[in-house]
């Protein structure tokens, strides 16, 4: 009995609300709506309802359930330690057996659009680029869309790649005398937009002795559908996941961004409890997954040695499901202090959701972007031209926010910056 | 005329934006922070923006017989914000406006709906306090924390909401607003009503706008910790740091069950086996706290302290208020519910009081955990439960029954700072007879006739 597969699994988290409010102080929706449904303790005194049968599961309350960025900000300050995430996950997996596909049909339906857009911008390449978006005047921040595919029309997306990461790439890049043999598990987002995050952290680990295996079946990590309540798809996408690595053994597994990171050490194995086989490896993978900013600290320390200086001015943004989802926070900053010439300000509440969430922004643009614009004040009060983050979601909320609000800064990945010192240092080396 | 219209007209009034009718929505209206008490569905939650709006809902609800609910963050202990006969739920979150900070007056102006925190974030950049600081400082409101007259830490040196309310604006159960005190600090014009306000939990009518004193910020603290084999020389060492003169801002005890759950919990490393730890913290001018620790230090090591650790470091204080801060959670770990009372008694009495809790929880066994503000005399016996167990949830309700009566035959009050709301109300006459609850009823009706504003709390209105 999981959090996927019944609501009952949930009522022991429920009953230890004792609705101090607590959550009311750090909840990003509530913050933007003031309305108690947005925080926490709204929505589980819903599935209180739901569990003593005071009522039935509505498409009202499917919406309802939707408002919630999973940021997890709320389970951090909470007195009595309740899941709400976890408690809103249950809720939703129960929405979509009770109601179907709604409230989530929407997000589906969006984004199955946003798909054949980009499917077909891949097979047209850059003639697509200029007939569905405007390319943003500048350095390369990339488009807006032309059209409204209910994502409001703000949202400033990367240029889509001209040819996916996974393609550029050969299965194994390889290395002279492998200090381990590790996977990549790129995600979408790498995959689709930001390759050149990608090529960082194959540049980094090479740097560091360590081949690189990239399964081509490797597919979504499957967290988009697992938190709309979309079990069975979800499910599907594990399973094809945990395949495809199992097929090409590795050492460990890296990720570089939070969802992958959450998908793979936590919530494949509670997709797949009651399938003992695939359970168990889904625990065996979890074990051995890292992100890249803790692979390079607590696994393969990272040669500084070989670092060259990197003029950057950087504040950090830590992405929910890294910071509370994995607990790591200190790694990328470690990271960033090692590399000469970089500077790191921290900006007011760097660990405040930036309001992408994923399908969350398609669900709700407005109020993501309302979200993101707080964020983006807390950036524009430092005096710094780079943002670094640890992942390609928040890279993309947080360029759109810093663009449309006129801001010139760089988003990157750590990794970016560190990949940026390696190719400075065996710069000044070569001279 | 029946809800229904009663809501179309209050949506014309607010806006669509500004009213919740779907009951996904009421639900989440039916409760505040109270435990084991019946939660009710609203018919209706507004979230005015303004005081005309106000104006306008008292209007629709007199015109409609619908009782109104103010609600701040709805974080209060006393049921004061469950709208217990239906009606109007008036949510002032959206009155969320740090209207003025006068720094020559030394006075801000704010609409109720501020969260306390947010004005003391403003209040900072000035170099300038909010004293009153309840646990739920970042999440309560103005308007709420004043209904209830909340204190919190500080309230031994700097006192509670009360001695900050300057003036106010206010909706009356009429219709009619009212403005009453302002921004001198010398005003007997008329009645205090400023007063009578301060702590009427929303039932003589809404406050709209707050006048409130500020304060500069102390310069620097210092805070230790006094271990204590034996509860009466810890209430001694209270007693005897004020005859020495000495008024910290915080001084809070903890007793040994409390020690127990937070170091089990915690490992913020207290001393398990102590019969009660006093936290003390002084403040002020640098030259003022140098002299005033070493006393406090003094003199619990006079009246027997086994242990006095002193927090030489920001990371050392932390610590010891961390381990405060956790009582509550802590508490909360045990068992899914629980019961967070706040009988007060004269601060000579702290000893007293907390042995007879200790034979009140033998007697219905039950775990109770008390910990507060020793030095304002106001204690938090926290009674940890499951409210699945029907026959711990009443032997619960008999052993608040008897803190009550303790606390009132210790010369205390029944409730030091959460407020009466619905659960205390039938204890009034044992704190001051059935005239004074006739007295409080009078002024209810003086004010409210038809018992509009927030009914079946403080007041029971004679059938
Ligand atoms: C974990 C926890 C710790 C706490 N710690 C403390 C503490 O240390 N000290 C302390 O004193 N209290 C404490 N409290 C309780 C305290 O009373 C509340 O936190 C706070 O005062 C209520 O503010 P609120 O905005 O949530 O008001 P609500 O709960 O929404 O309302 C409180 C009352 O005020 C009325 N009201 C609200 N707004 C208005 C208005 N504009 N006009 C007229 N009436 C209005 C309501 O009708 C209700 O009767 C604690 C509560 C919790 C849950
Ligand atoms: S902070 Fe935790 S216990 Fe308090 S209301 Fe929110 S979820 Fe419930
Ligand atoms: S997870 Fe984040 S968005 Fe969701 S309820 Fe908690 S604080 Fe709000």
């Amino acid at each position: 009995m999981s959090i996927y597969t019944s609501l009952g699994s949930v009522s022991e988290y429920v009953i230890n609300c004792t609705k101090c409010g607590n959550c009311q102080a750090v909840c990003p929706i509530f913050k933007e709506t003031l309305h108690e449904v947005g925080v926490a303790r709204g929505k589980i005194s819903l599935v209180e309802y739901l569990l003593d049968g005071k009522m039935e599961m509505t498409d009202g309350m499917a919406d309802r359930f939707s408002l919630c960025t999973t940021c997890m900000a709320c389970v951090a300050n909470c007195p009595n330690a309740v899941p709400s995430d976890k408690i809103i996950l249950a809720a939703r997996a129960e929405a979509v057996r009770k109601r179907g596909m709604h409230p989530i049909k929407k997000v589906i339906f969006k984004t199955l659009k946003l798909q054949r857009l980009f499917d077909f911008g891949m097979k047209t390449g850059s003639k697509f680029q200029g007939l569905a978006m405007k390319r943003i005047e500048g350095k390369h921040y990339g488009a807006r869309l032309r059209f409204d595919v209910g994502l409001g029309k703000d949202k400033v997306f990367p240029n889509l790649a001209a040819k996916p990461f996974r393609s550029q790439y050969p299965t194994v890049v390889k290395v002279a005398n492998p200090k381990k043999r590790v996977g990549f598990f790129t995600g979408c987002m790498i995959n689709y937009f930001y390759t050149d995050m990608g090529k960082a952290v194959v540049d980094v680990l090479t740097a560091n002795d360590v081949e690189v295996i990239i399964p081509p079946e490797q597919g979504c990590c499957g967290i988009p559908a697992s938190v709309n309540g979309d079990v069975a798809s979800a499910k599907a996408l594990a399973k094809r996941n945990l395949k495809a690595f199992e097929a090409m053994g590795a050492e460990a597994l890296i990720v570089s961004c939070s969802s992958g990171g959450t998908a793979w050490k936590h919530v494949y194995s509670e997709l797949l409890e009651d399938e003992p086989e695939f359970k168990a490896l889904a625990d065996k993978w979890a074990a051995k997954t890292y992100d890249i900013n803790e692979f390079l600290i607590k696994v393969v320390p990272f040669n500084k040695e070989a670092l060259g200086p990197v003029n950057r001015k950087v504040t950090y943004h830590d992405p929910c499901h890294l910071n509370r989802g994995q607990g790591i926070n200190k790694e990328p900053r470690e990271i960033l202090r090692s590399i000469p010439g970089v500077e790191l300000q921290e900006m007011k509440d760097p660990g405040r959701c930036c309001g992408m969430a994923g399908s969350f922004s398609i669900v709700h643009p407005d109020l993501s972007d309302k979200i993101a614009d707080k964020k983006i004040a807390d950036i524009a009060g430092t005096k710094t031209d780079t943002v670094a983050t640890s992942c390609p979601a928040c890279r993309l909320q947080l360029n759109s926010g810093l663009v449309n609000a006129g801001l010139n800064k760089d988003v990157l990945h750590t990794v970016q910056i560190l990949a940026e010192s390696y190719a400075q240092g065996k710069k000044n080396n070569s001279h | 005329m029946s809800a229904k219209e009663a809501i179309s007209e209050l949506i014309k009034a607010l806006g669509k934006e500004n009213v919740l009718s779907e009951r996904e929505d009421l639900i989440t209206y039916s409760y505040d922070a109270t435990a084991v008490v019946p939660h009710q569905e609203p018919d209706v939650v507004v979230m005015p923006t303004k005081t005309e709006d106000v104006v306008e809902v008292v209007k629709i609800a007199n015109r409609y017989k619908m009782p109104i609910y103010p609600r701040g963050s709805g974080t209060n202990l006393s049921g004061g914000a469950i709208p217990v006969k239906k009606g109007i739920v008036l949510s002032t979150q959206k009155m969320n406006k740090i209207l003025e900070l006068d720094t020559d007056n030394l006075v801000a102006t704010v609409q109720p709906g501020v969260i306390i925190q947010d004005l003391n974030d403003e209040a900072t950049k000035h170099g300038l306090m909010y004293p009153p600081d309840p646990g739920t400082v970042t999440t309560a409101t103005m308007g709420g924390s004043v209904s209830e007259c909340s204190g919190g830490l500080r309230g031994l040196k700097y006192g509670v909401t009360k001695h900050y309310i300057m003036g106010m604006e206010l909706v009356l159960a009429s219709g009619e607003v009212i403005k009453w005190g302002g921004k001198t600090v010398k005003n007997v014009s008329g009645y205090d009503l400023t007063a009578l306000f301060t702590g009427a939990e929303g039932t003589l009518g809404i406050i709209t706008k707050l006048l409130v004193k500020l304060i500069p910020a102390p310069e620097t603290r210092k805070s230790l910790l006094a271990v204590f084999d034996d509860l009466d020389k810890a209430g001694n060492a209270i007693s005897d740091i004020i005859r020495h003169k000495v008024i910290p801002a915080t001084l809070e005890i903890m007793d040994k069950v409390t020690i127990g759950t937070v170091e089990n919990f915690t490992h913020a490393g207290l001393p398990i086996d102590a019969e009660a730890v006093l936290l003390i913290e002084v403040d002020g001018y640098k030259e003022v706290v140098e002299r005033e620790a070493p006393i406090v230090e003094k003199v619990c090591r006079d009246n027997g302290a086994v242990d006095i650790r002193v927090a030489q470091t920001d990371e050392e204080r932390d610590l010891i208020w961390f381990a405060r801060r956790n009582a509550l959670p802590s508490l909360a770990q045990v068992k899914p519910a629980l019961v967070l009372e706040d009988a007060t008694v004269p601060r000579s009495k702290i000893p007293n009081v907390i042995k007879e809790i200790r034979k009140i929880a033998e007697k219905y066994n039950l775990m109770i955990g008390t910990y507060g503000h020793a030095g304002d005399g106001n204690l938090h016996p926290t009674i940890v439960i499951d409210p699945r167990d029907e026959d711990e949830v009443q032997r619960m309700h008999q052993a608040v029954d008897e803190i009550f009566h303790a606390a009132i035959a210790l010369e205390g009050t029944l409730s030091g700072e959460h407020g009466i709301g619905i659960g205390k109300v039938r204890y009034l006459p044992l704190e001051f007879g059935e005239a004074g609850v006739d007295t409080i009823r009078r002024i209810k009706e003086a004010l409210d006739p038809n018992y509009i504003l927030n009914p079946g709390k403080m007041v029971i209105r004679e059938e």
